[in-house]
């Protein structure tokens, strides 16, 4: 399908991301502002990464490019063996639509909408029979332990569970990755660690998961630790011990989570 | 994204903010139903111009004389001697296209019945006025031939003098006095009503010709000639055959000019067709004025609701919506708004326009054309004024919608 729109295939074999010297320079006024300075970076099939930095590092920039939502300045960006870089808006929608789900710090959920017509909103963008995208919908939300608040709005749902809808979406394209910026941001750290845990379960299905964080808690979750400093990569590292977020849900006090509703 | 998922979309977007939804339709209500309102007005006038010209008789041709010149001094319509009684009759034996003739003339003055007076004109015609005039009587009869050729002194009222002079008993068989000559009067004329000028057509006394020239004008040349044509097809005909005849009479040669001019109410019936189409024409371009301010609420409301959700916009365009999918989508929002004013319009409009002829007597027709006509401007408004709220929204930035507070 991607094949139409012209972009050439390119990498090898189980490598699901290839970045080469990737430079995003923006012009705020007449100054520039050097966001990446030229990172190169490889993501396998199933990967579990954290990409970590303090504000102003370029882990934001990257992310947006990753998930083609920005285009680079220089370099090249090969997603699934499809050079991504130099696309036009429309092909970059239909990428995202095809191979991405992001979830959101802020949730980023439709108000006023139930969960489940937030959980199909991406299968809107494709052609898709109003049963499948129903039951696609259904079986992403069961997926995230949403099954019986499916037609619940937003302001009835906890923060986790409206996460959990977010990540619903992001899953019902059956995406090749899923991105998370900062997803546990606005969540106690008891519904943080839930959130990680689906998280590592999804992965555990096969699922590559890239999270951008600056809390260390949250990173122990990942599997491979990207540390950006100044718009490069400073650190890259394999987390030899993840945590394992059902393991330290049983050790956290519990809270009723009824009670937060 | 499939058609009726978007419109589910839009319907539901529109329910999230009823009033407002409510009031930038009532812009569309309010412009449609004033088209449609405007433009049943508008041709009811028309349509009741053209009821009052057929009263007259699109068959009618009226001959008068031609203009006098002195020197170089012309004198208007009218004011030549050259129509006789003969010439009349003749008309009357000789063209084939014409079915009744009624030789006329005009006097006024004042009139006299027991201690009431009044001012009024009196025409002088033939025993055929009325029939060619489709013009009925009300009590008593019409004057007969023989009162014509006999000059006999007998009238009818027209219903305005009728009032007038005998504001409570029937003047049938009465007497009053023209100008100090009594009259019998034999007949009340039905009611006529205003003509296309708004002059009464019912301030009138109907006499024999003949008895109006011989005792009241004393003058023996007609004022003009009444003739109908057999049908409103042939009246072409019997202008050709009426004028040829009458040059012949007169003993023109080719190269003089007619001394007679020849109106037919055809003409008459097209320049007051025309005028009330401008007056149409005028009501409703006021009207989408209103349909324009209307538009531009839509416009108002739709650029509102585009920076309102701007994050929502970012949400749907970082799940894959292209820019085409978020124009579309506001693109429908904007139509649907206008296409339910549309329709509310109509129905206002129809049901203003019926309640302005039942309660205030005024005619209207309401057109299909008229209904299309709004409703089709309605979806052109939608679109115009839709397009570029719903472009602003297609071309917003994904990453910087998405961070909009």
């Amino acid at each position: 399908m991607i094949d139409g729109i012209g972009a050439a295939r390119v990498g090898f074999d189980g490598e699901l991301i290839r970045i080469d010297h990737l430079v995003k320079t923006y012009l705020l006024g007449e100054v520039e502002v050097h966001a990446l300075r030229g990172v190169s970076l490889g993501v396998s099939r199933g990967e579990f990464a954290a990409i970590m930095g303090a504000s102003g590092s370029g882990k934001s920039t990257f992310m947006n490019i990753i998930g083609c939502l920005d285009k680079p300045t220089k370099g090249t960006y090969v997603l699934e063996k499809i050079d991504v870089s130099n696309l036009s808006r429309d092909e970059l929608a239909h990428i995202r639509n095809e191979k991405i789900g992001f979830v959101f710090q802020g949730f980023n959920l439709l108000s006023r909408t139930s969960a489940l017509e937030n959980a199909e909103l991406p299968l809107l963008y494709c052609s898709m029979s109003n049963a499948e995208r129903k039951q696609r919908a259904t079986e992403a939300l069961e997926l995230v332990g949403l099954g019986d608040r499916v037609h619940h709005y937003p302001n009835q749902l906890s923060g986790g569970q409206q996460q959990r809808v977010a990540i619903a979406r992001a899953l019902v394209n059956r995406p090749s990755i899923i991105l998370a910026d900062e997803p546990t941001g606005n969540l106690d750290s008891r519904t943080s660690v839930e959130v990680m845990g689906i998280f590592q379960e999804l992965n555990e299905k096969g699922i590559t998961v890239i999270v951008v964080t600056h809390e260390p808690d949250i990173a122990q979750f990942a599997k491979r630790h990207i540390v950006f400093r100044d718009g490069k990569i400073r650190s890259d590292k394999i987390n030899p011990k993840p945590r394992v977020a059902s393991e330290v849900l049983k050790e956290l006090p519990a809270i009723d989570e009824e009670e937060e509703e | 994204m499939k058609m009726l998922n978007i419109l589910l979309s839009a319907f539901r977007a529109l329910r999230r903010n009823k009033m407002r939804s409510f009031l930038t339709m009532l812009g569309i209500i309010i412009g449609v139903a004033a088209v449609i309102a405007m433009l049943a007005i508008g041709q009811g006038a028309e349509y009741s111009v053209q009821q009052q010209i057929d009263a007259l008789g699109t068959n009618v041709l009226i001959v008068f004389p031609g203009s006098q010149q002195q020197g170089g001094l012309r004198s208007g319509a009218g004011t030549m001697t050259t129509l006789t009684e003969e010439d009349a009759a003749t008309i009357q034996r000789e063209c084939p296209a014409v079915a009744f003739v009624s030789p006329g003339t005009r006097s006024g003055g004042q009139v006299i019945a027991g201690n009431l007076n009044w001012g009024t004109g009196i025409e002088g015609c033939g025993a055929d006025y009325l029939e060619i005039r489709k013009w009925g009587v009300d009590y008593g009869e019409y004057f007969t031939e023989s009162d014509v050729k006999a000059a006999t002194k007998v009238c009818l009222l027209g219903k305005t003098v009728s009032d007038a002079l005998f504001p409570e008993s029937s003047p049938v068989g009465q007497n009053v006095r023209i100008r100090n000559v009594p009259f019998k009067v034999i007949g009340v004329l039905a009611k006529k009503g205003q003509n296309a000028m708004g002059q009464d057509q019912d301030d009138i006394i109907l006499a024999p010709y003949t008895t109006v020239l011989r005792r009241l004008s004393h003058y023996p040349y007609l004022r003009y000639i009444v003739v109908s044509a057999t049908s409103p097809t042939n009246i072409n005909a019997a202008q050709s055959q009426v004028s040829e005849l009458l040059r012949m009479r007169h003993k023109l040669s080719s190269y003089d000019p007619d001394d007679f001019t020849i109106r037919n109410q055809a003409d008459l019936a097209a320049a007051a067709n025309a005028t009330t189409q401008i007056l149409t024409i005028l009501l409703a371009s006021i009207a989408s004025v209103s349909l324009l301010v209307g538009g531009i609420g839509i416009m108002n409301i739709m650029l509102v609701s585009v920076t309102e959700r701007t994050r929502e916009i970012g949400i749907r365009m970082s799940v894959g919506a292209r820019g085409r999918d978020i124009l579309t989508q506001f693109l429908i929002e904007a139509l649907v708004l206008s296409l339910l004013g549309g329709i509310v319009g109509i129905a206002l409009g129809v049901g203003g326009s019926t309640a302005i002829s039942t309660f205030a007597k005024w005619p209207t027709i309401i057109t299909v054309f008229s209904i299309i006509l709004s409703f089709g401007f309605s979806i052109a408004i939608g679109i115009f004024f839709g397009f570029y709220p719903a472009r602003k929204a297609a071309q917003l930035n994904p990453i910087d919608a998405l961070r909009y507070e």
